[in-house]
């Protein structure tokens, strides 16, 4: 899979969405899910939740292994996806729909700042080696 | 560092295997989805690479006698060729070198399988007991020989269709028995909690083995499955659930060690002499998340530690194996620390799973 152009991305495999409210959307890259292997629980942020930039904010757990998901840049947390409860699977399925929280960052030129497809592709690649 | 491979590397690479470090092996961890190989084992069958572990052959007048002394089961329990028994082989002091499975083929000739990680110290210590105790035994690591396990309800059918000269040999096995069938030594043992196979053969002939398996619709399983699968069965994972700071009677171990009879072996006087102060039970947790090994157990009777833990693809729950202080029973509710949270947990009777269904 691709990583989608009109997203921008994190070191830690992140995805960033910007939404036209000024929110951004965030959720784990396919890189990501395809590392951890099958989705098993998901412990998201609370709505109203301060972020620090980097800050460790939730956890994706698969059969395999935990790991943190971490705020990509400073903001407050406005949304956490419920479906997940239930389905955690659908960031296996669908890694670039299947969004973790949603929030409204401090200051959105951090969001520009973050890396493109092409830069996130090839920081994937420098780790493979 | 580089990583050993089995005979089946490239057979796992050209299937679209992950491949992971397992304990200085170049191993694969699944090929897809680990939770559909797990069903896959429990409803139909599949197949795994464990050519990492080591077959060992004990040979020579007397070979019952030397095992009876060198392990906590009791090799005189195994009458019938080719019957299998289970045991951990304990130091002195009571820690348990490893768990393995012996064989008894004849009154000369014992094959035992240990653990990867452990196979050198293993062998190096049956010499050195066997120096001392039985100096006519020979011990010998069988390099020349692969190991696959087939397992699953459909197991022994497509075996047989791809060895059908090992057939008439075979299908009067009872669980925890083997056939020497000449290139092929067929064991109705597993680590899966369902039936099956595992088959030694020679190296040379394991990769068109896996392949054949491959083409009557056995599918290949990675160790992400495997080690769900043991789990559910409430097999132990030594390394995890065990090793040489702990005793087999904190380890639930204690039905495969024979304390009752006149027979001295090595350990025994240790745990006579320390009579155990935890056990391994069984958790299910009851909020959501994921169990791990080294997570805190809270209990009425004081603290204790996640051994193994892990999802249940059966139960659809976390479960784990854990070492709690030993007036700890069963259907007490705990609490285990993950990350910052206090979570709740009971205790039940393991396994959790076996022959395609869940037990709790």
């Amino acid at each position: 899979m691709s990583n989608p152009t009109d997203l921008k991305y994190t070191a830690s495999h992140e995805w960033v969405k910007k939404e036209a409210d000024g929110s951004i959307t965030v959720g784990i890259t396919d890189h990501a899910q395809e590392l951890l292997g099958d989705m098993v629980f998901v412990e998201a942020p609370a709505a109203g939740r301060k972020l620090a930039a980097a800050e460790e904010c939730a956890v994706v757990e698969s059969v395999k292994a935990a790991a943190d998901v971490y705020a990509p840049v400073a903001g407050e947390v406005t949304a956490a996806n419920a479906d997940l409860d239930n389905a955690p699977e659908a960031i296996n399925n669908e890694p670039y729909a299947a969004w973790i929280f949603k929030m409204k960052p401090d200051n959105m030129a951090d969001v520009d700042a973050l890396m493109d497809a092409a830069a996130y592709q090839a920081h994937v690649d420098s780790e493979a080696h | 560092m580089t990583l050993k491979q089995t005979p089946l590397n490239a057979a796992h690479r050209a299937m679209g295997a992950k491949m992971v470090d397992f304990g200085g092996w170049d191993m694969p961890v699944n090929y897809g989805s680990q939770i559909d190989e797990h069903h896959q084992v429990r409803n139909d069958c599949g197949m795994f690479d464990v050519c990492h572990m080591r077959v060992v052959d004990a040979k020579g007048d007397g070979v019952r006698a030397f095992l009876r002394y060198l392990l906590a089961n009791n090799a005189d329990k195994i009458t019938i060729p080719g019957k299998a028994l289970y045991s951990a082989m304990l130091r002195p002091n009571g820690g348990v070198i490893d768990d393995l499975i012996i064989y008894f083929m004849t009154e000369q000739w014992f094959r035992i399988v240990v653990n990867a990680g452990t196979a050198d110290k293993d062998i190096a210590w049956m010499k050195e007991q066997a120096a001392t105790h039985a100096p006519g035994l020979t011990i010998t690591s069988r390099d020349d020989l692969a190991m696959v396990a087939i397992q699953g309800p459909n197991a022994r059918a497509k075996v047989w269709q791809v060895l059908p000269q090992t057939k008439a040999a075979t299908e009067g096995l009872v669980n925890f028995q083997a056939a020497d069938c000449g290139e092929y030594f067929v064991a109705r043992t597993g680590y899966t909690g369902e039936d099956g196979f595992e088959v030694m053969l020679p190296k040379e002939k394991v990769e068109a083995f896996w392949y054949d398996l491959n083409k009557v619709g056995v599918k290949p399983i990675g160790l992400g499955a495997r080690d769900t699968l043991r789990l559910e069965a409430g097999m132990n994972l030594y390394g995890q659930d065990m090793d040489e700071t702990v005793g087999p009677l904190e380890s639930g171990l204690a039905w495969t060690v024979d304390l009752k009879s006149e027979r001295d072996f090595i350990g025994k006087s240790a745990l006579l002499a320390n009579p155990p102060s935890k056990k391994l039970v069984g958790l299910v947790l009851l909020d959501r998340g994921v169990l791990r090994g080294h997570q805190k157990v809270v209990t009425p009777h004081g603290e204790g530690e996640i051994t193994s833990g892990t999802f249940s693809p059966t139960l659809e729950k976390s479960i784990a194996l854990a070492r709690v202080p030993k007036d700890v029973q069963i259907g007490d509710s705990v609490q285990v620390a993950i990350r910052d949270k206090m979570l709740a947990a009971q205790v039940v009777k393991y396994p959790f799973a076996r022959n395609g269904k869940g037990l709790i």
